[in-house]
């Protein structure tokens, strides 16, 4: 379960976070859409103790070693090999060690880098980075997934597949929040949807039966309302 | 009145205190005897070194305040308190060698007050730099939090260190130590010199203070 | 207290593997040393003062900034992909990053240190052989002191504007008392004085050691909160 409850943060005079309060339960898929500037990121960090907030709290059950995080950065060690960046963060993240290889071919085989596996990743092209940071990211099979623009970088195919990836984790039960400001790359997914602005949800609902035009349709009148 | 105003009003009693501090020491404080006229340089060399380590001792204690309370004018205080200490630093450093170089023909010596206050004023310098090499006002603060409490700790180990190398290697005693050697009279002006010395401390730091703010004020409006 | 070195171990070897493959920090360090060791030689004039008086100087003044530019490497490994982002998300105290970086600065500067003495004795001709326990016994509790107060300051240049130009303003004041110490001690050390006579210095240096290090563990994690 992941909740926040009156949430506020200011970087000097600028109003990130102004009171943002929600619940989501397992196997529950946030989808949320924000211009830039709107906060989502912040909130984000928030949810991982990254920042402190000034005001409210977010409680994520399992704490840090719950969480799975991708954010704009991928946290990669460029002189390090794809592997031995997975099987690191794995250590740190406490793994059993009997688990850690074989979670990491089997990440390295559904994420089609199973031939990059001992190329350092300096050297990997940007959409192979993201599909790196995405193993990176699941290597300690988080219940919760903190997904800031995932997509960004990854090519049709890449995005097919980490869709498909997404529907199965989401399947067993897990939380994901998805921040995104293109519609397309998450409705579906979602089962709860959330439009943020100046550091407001404006909306947040559940998908429903609604698709991608829909959505954004829906966005597109909150946007103009102001 | 405003702080500025009020900081103002204090500073300027302060150096008008100081002038008469400066009367009383010239026409109605005895001469030492071996040391002649320039000896009258310690009623400032003396306070504004007490005054130096003190302000660092203020910085360290309000950067632990500031880490566990968070409020902004606690970093507010310890920048002022080290703009301040870096002034009375540069004051004891430039009346030690004015004093020196009568008595002793040189300059500098490495003795243990002028060692500490040299000290000293490079924290502060190194803090104030450091201060403007970070933009963001959050990080400013808990870093300067952190460079303040380090700082605090560090002055027991220059009066330490210094100490011993003085047994090692005698160096002139720029000034003799205060107190009970001093006769009454000399003793009372020092201790007016003290007081007079915490009021410009005070007026000058409700000054920078109440700068600070404004600025901070202008440059978010 | 456990958990914070086992972490930080995995974080320190981490550190020295991305140190092993790119070698250069290693190389420059090694060489910054001789070369500083050749300067202090032509610097000086032979005739007008002993070498052996000025020896312990040269020595320690030379391991001072050896160390220091040594000592920003460690949180530039960091900066890369925003890995330190990573490991504030990790379920791990903030304390085993500074420990991490710590174990591997003293690492680093060890091995500079120990190509430096050998140069040092080749160089000035200095005869250490029936001091050489209680010398290094003397460079290791030194060194811990600056590495510890250099490592708390070095996560704090890092993301300044002048990192390099920074990091020895702050950090030389900090350094001078223990600084003191050593050379007193490795004077007497040289001119074969027993011990005790510097008893008082080497306890100031091993004060110095306990008091930093616990305050760098203490004031570390207001380094990195936001």
């Amino acid at each position: 379960m992941l909740s926040a409850e009156g949430l506020r943060h200011s970087f000097g005079s600028v109003r990130a976070l102004d009171g943002i309060s929600f619940t989501l339960s397992a196997g529950r898929t946030l989808a949320l859409f924000g211009p830039n500037g709107a906060g989502k990121t912040t909130l984000l960090k928030v949810l991982a103790g990254l920042i402190q907030p000034e005001a409210g709290r977010a409680v994520v059950e399992g704490g840090r070693a719950a969480v799975g995080w991708i954010g704009h950065q991928s946290h990669l060690y460029g002189h390090l090999t794809v592997r031995e960046n997975l099987l690191f963060w794995a250590t740190l993240y406490d793994v059993p060690r009997a688990l850690r290889l074989r979670r990491a071919d089997e990440l390295l085989r559904r994420l089609g880098l199973a031939d990059r596996a001992d190329v350092q990743v300096r050297v990997l092209s940007r959409g192979l980075m993201q599909r790196a940071t995405i193993a990176r990211a699941l290597i300690h099979d988080p219940r919760v997934l903190l997904l800031d623009e995932p997509f960004t970088g990854l090519d049709l195919s890449a995005a097919a597949e980490f869709r498909e990836l997404l529907t199965e984790l989401t399947g067993a039960g897990r939380i994901v929040v998805l921040a995104t400001h293109n519609v397309d790359e998450g409705v579906e997914l979602a089962t709860d949807v959330a439009f943020q602005s100046r550091g407001r949800f404006v909306h947040f609902e559940p998908r429903g039966a609604r698709g991608p035009s829909d959505i954004a349709d829906a966005y597109r009148r909150t946007v103009a309302s102001g | 009145m405003t702080l500025i105003q009020k900081g103002r009003v204090v500073s300027l009693v302060g150096l008008v205190l100081l002038g008469a501090v400066y009367v009383r020491a010239l026409a109605f404080t005895p001469t030492e005897a071996t040391q002649g006229l320039a000896q009258k340089i310690y009623y400032i060399h003396v306070p504004a070194a007490v005054w130096a380590e003190t302000s660092m001792i203020l910085i360290g204690l309000a950067s632990i305040f500031f880490l566990f309370l968070g409020d902004p004018r606690l970093d507010r205080f310890a920048e002022a308190s080290a703009q301040v200490g870096a002034v009375f630093a540069a004051v004891v450093l430039t009346t030690g060698p004015i004093w020196g170089k009568p008595i002793w023909g040189t300059w500098w010596t490495w003795d243990a007050r002028l060692t500490l206050t040299l000290l000293l004023f490079f924290i502060y310098l190194g803090y104030l730099v450091m201060r403007g090499a970070v933009t963001d006002v959050g990080l400013r603060a808990r870093y300067s939090a952190v460079l303040g409490i380090c700082g605090l700790l560090l002055v027991p180990f220059i009066h330490f260190s210094v100490l011993m190398f003085r047994t090692l290697h005698p160096q002139p005693i720029v000034l003799k130590p205060s107190a009970p050697s001093l006769p009454g009279v000399m003793l009372v002006t020092l201790l007016l010199s003290f007081g007079v010395f915490t009021i410009l401390y005070i007026g000058f730091v409700m000054q920078t203070y109440a700068l600070a703010l404004a600025h901070e004020a202008g440059s978010d409006g | 207290m456990g958990d914070v070195l086992r972490h930080a171990w995995v974080i320190a070897r981490k550190d020295l593997l991305l140190e092993f493959r790119s070698r250069t920090a290693f190389l420059s360090a090694a060489v910054f040393t001789a070369l500083v060791l050749t300067v202090f030689n032509f610097g000086r004039d032979p005739t007008a003062v002993a070498t052996i008086d000025l020896a312990p100087s040269i020595l320690w003044i030379t391991f001072i900034f050896a160390a220091m530019l040594a000592l920003n490497r460690a949180f530039q490994l960091e900066l890369e992909n925003q890995a330190l982002e990573g490991l504030l998300v990790a379920p791990i105290s903030r304390r085993s990053i500074y420990w991490a970086k710590l174990i591997a600065n003293l690492m680093f500067v060890s091995v500079v240190e120990a190509i430096g003495l050998p140069l040092f004795v080749l160089f000035f001709n200095v005869p250490i052989g029936n001091v050489l326990v209680p010398l290094v016994g003397l460079i290791v509790l030194a060194t811990v002191g600056f590495v510890a107060v250099g490592t708390l300051f070095s996560a704090m240049v890092i993301r300044t504007r002048f990192a390099e130009l920074m990091l020895p303003v702050l950090l030389l004041p900090f350094l001078i008392p223990p600084l003191i110490g050593a050379v007193q001690v490795t004077a007497a050390l040289f001119a074969g004085r027993p011990l005790s006579e510097v008893e008082g210095w080497l306890r100031l240096l091993a004060a110095f050691d306990m008091c930093f290090v616990t305050l760098a563990t203490l004031l570390f994690p207001a380094t990195v909160n936001e």
